[in-house]
């Protein structure tokens, strides 16, 4: 486990760091975190458990007990990362565990919303990129830096042109991640949404 | 982009505002919350000094780490009892109805809700649970949210969110006799794959749909997300309406007339656009069984095991995952496989009609020797029908265990779990590595019926030589 678990907050422009390669598409939270961890009410000691099965079964040879990988902090992954079930437990045990951004030809949706919600920018390349990155990597070390702002990763060698939602983009580059406080100003409106929709006054609520 | 569906309008309706990075503000009519996913959503909520914001439009229950043999408190299990225990103080703290085991309401979210007519057309549903796709059966716009999304919805009723695309499947022609919802959303599954759905929600119609009944059309809806569509729905008709009326929680009296005439209003027109649109033959839908790790590694009961070369080269990497996590080889019949445990239950297939579908085919039947075989009703509601039209005493007498409700098995957070490599015939949605308890348990997704007659023969089989 990397030191004390300190979540991300403002905003931010640059991340840069090591990168971490993970192969296989369709990648599921369940292997990110098996259900057993699911039994907590906080989320604090989810970083040792991620991938938990998965490095049990390749015996200290899964990437992520590597030691060289042990500072990483950008996840390279293939197609459709993160689907199946809706845990948040997912990321937060990747962000506890050291993860800062996922670099991937796709995610699924609900995984991809809550990266974005608790601060891990995700971004996709193409499947030959992604393809290329990998092989980097299993020769070389690799540190990307990521400009967000213009959506580019470059190393020493490397150099791509990453995809965000102009979304997410906007909201790491104001600082206005964190929706509640945004969604709280709009408080008139949704009193307002409240009394107009027909079914809030047609039910009677009598459980 | 899509225009006049049912996704559409109620989207429209239930938007609050646009947010300054581009998203649009939904408000969400009914929050459904369990044990899991709210806790930390609670706590954030202290931390912020936020309040829940309006209390009666969030429903509890608790489903995935109650044990099913014996539900006595406090729970053997501390970290059970932890969590149930959170959850009842949060509930009442916050104000928040909380359907609690012993209250004839408790169950698998996704099974109660519909069954206390809370879940209606033209709302919006969200539920820190993947599988709240279900709901648009209704004609809901229903999705899985994370627990950051949770702390939103309690502390604002809405959330931010991007509009996803419309994909409509439209499904000619009728299942034939023996062939049950859950082969139909398998088959899909496989032709489209499991990330086709990826930004989409999906508008399940045709004639195969509308066949279709509500229980059967929830099940179409469970898996959405096992496709990649976070939504999935079907357009109201008169069996969604005569299914809501007179339920607990359903409009009563004079707004029962109001309730329809709005509903009505909300469906697909006739000339809506879609972004886009796919079509296939329900009749030539076969019993379908999962051979691999995910639900999109599903084929035909009278179908090979297919071979790398017949894989579309993207899914061929997970193909080969497959092959050897199941060990299992290319060209190999799925039929006869040999089981080792059958599972009926979930929030796909744990509702009264499964139960009954299964019990037919149990009916003066034996358990096969060597095979351990459980039961888990949806919810108390659906046990106690079950247990009303004697199909306790079926399951029981064919050698099944009868359990107490709950998600169980389906993801194995209580104490019913495989063992080792064990293969098991399961009702639910989900065959991902490990996702059944042991890190190298193997699980073929099929119909309850289909898990009956593996039951009984102790091996894949085609459920409809025992109809
Ligand atoms: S039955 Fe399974 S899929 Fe459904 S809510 Fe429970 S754990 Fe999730």
């Amino acid at each position: 486990m990397k030191s004390k678990f300190k979540p991300p907050v403002g905003e931010f422009s640059k991340i840069s760091g090591k990168c971490i390669s993970l192969i296989g598409d369709d990648i599921d939270t369940d292997r990110i975190i098996p259900a057993r961890f699911l039994k907590c009410v906080d989320f604090d000691s989810l970083g040792e458990s991620v991938f938990e099965d998965d490095r049990k079964t390749l015996k200290g040879k899964h990437p992520f007990d590597l030691y060289a990988n042990k500072d990483a902090s950008i996840l390279i992954v293939n197609s459709n990362f993160g689907c199946g079930s809706s845990r948040e437990h997912a990321p937060q045990a990747l962000i506890r565990w050291g993860i800062k951004s996922i670099i991937g030809e796709s995610f699924a949706d609900i995984f991809y919303s809550n990266c974005i919600a608790i601060g891990i920018p995700c971004f996709t390349l193409s499947k030959s990129s992604i393809k290329k990155i990998q092989k980097y990597i299993s020769k070389q070390d690799l540190f990307l830096k990521i400009d967000l702002l213009n959506s580019k990763a470059i190393s020493k060698d490397l150099e791509f042109n990453l995809e965000i939602k102009e979304t997410s983009k906007k909201m790491f580059l104001s600082g206005e991640w964190d929706a509640t406080t945004k969604l709280l100003d709009n408080e008139g409106l949704i009193e307002k949404k409240l009394n107009d929709l027909p079914y809030i006054s047609f039910n009677s609520n009598s459980f | 982009m899509s225009k006049d569906t049912l996704f559409d309008k109620v989207w429209d309706l239930h938007k609050v505002a646009n947010l300054p990075g581009g998203s649009d503000q939904i408000f969400i009519g009914l929050h459904l919350i369990h044990e899991v996913t709210s806790p930390q959503a609670f706590g954030a909520l202290k931390d912020k000094n936020l309040k829940v914001k309006f209390p009666n439009r969030t429903v509890a229950t608790v489903d995935h780490i109650v044990p099913t043999d014996n539900q006595s408190r406090p729970f053997k299990d501390n970290l059970a009892e932890q969590m149930i225990k959170t959850l009842e103080n949060n509930c009442a703290e916050h104000n928040i109805k909380f359907f609690n085991i012993g209250s004839g309401k408790q169950g698998i979210v996704h099974v109660v809700a519909p069954e206390l007519g809370l879940t209606q057309p033209g709302m919006t549903i969200a539920c820190g649970d993947s599988h709240t796709s279900t709901h648009g059966a209704f004609g809901s716009i229903a999705f899985g949210i994370g627990t950051s999304q949770v702390r939103d919805v309690l502390a604002s009723q809405t959330i931010a969110m991007n509009k996803l695309k419309v994909r409509q499947i439209w499904c000619e022609n009728k299942l034939s006799t023996g062939i049950y919802a859950k082969d139909l959303i398998l088959h899909i599954i496989s032709q489209l794959g499991v990330k086709a759905g990826v930004g989409y929600a999906y508008e399940f119609a045709g004639p195969a749909i509308s066949a279709l009944s509500m229980e059967e059309r929830m099940t179409i809806c469970n898996m959405s997300i096992e496709g990649g569509a976070r939504c999935g729905y079907m357009n109201p008709d008169e069996k969604t309406f005569s299914y809501i009326k007179d339920r607990l929680c359903s409009p009563q009296n004079k707004n029962w007339n109001r309730a329809i005439k709005w509903w009505k209003s909300l469906q697909s027109n006739n000339d809506s656009i879609y972004d886009d649109v796919i079509k296939l033959d329900a009749s030539k839908v076969e019993p379908t069984v999962s051979w691999g790790i995910t639900p999109g590694q599903s084929i035909g009961i009278n179908q090979k095991i297919p071979s790398l070369k017949e894989i579309d080269p993207n899914d061929q990497f997970i193909a080969e995952e497959a092959y050897e996590y199941m060990g299992f080889k290319p060209g190999k019949s799925i039929k006869n496989t040999p089981i080792d445990v059958c599972f009926i239950g979930s929030c796909t297939n744990g509702r009264i009609s499964d139960l009954r579908v299964a019990a037919k085919v149990l009916k003066n039947q034996k358990v096969a020797n060597n095979v351990k075989a459980f039961v888990v009703p949806g919810s108390e509601k659906v046990a106690k029908e079950a247990k009303e039209e004697g199909l306790d005493k079926i399951f029981i007498d064919a050698g099944f265990q009868w359990r107490e409700p709950g998600c169980s098995m389906c993801l194995a957070m209580n104490s019913d779990k495989l063992i080792g490599n064990q293969i098991s015939a399961s009702s639910s949605n989900r065959n991902f590595k490990g996702r059944q308890g042991s890190p190298n348990g193997r699980t073929l997704l099929m119909s309850p019926a289909m898990v009956a007659a593996a039951s009984i023969t102790g091996k894949v089989s085609d459920v409809r030589n025992f109809l």
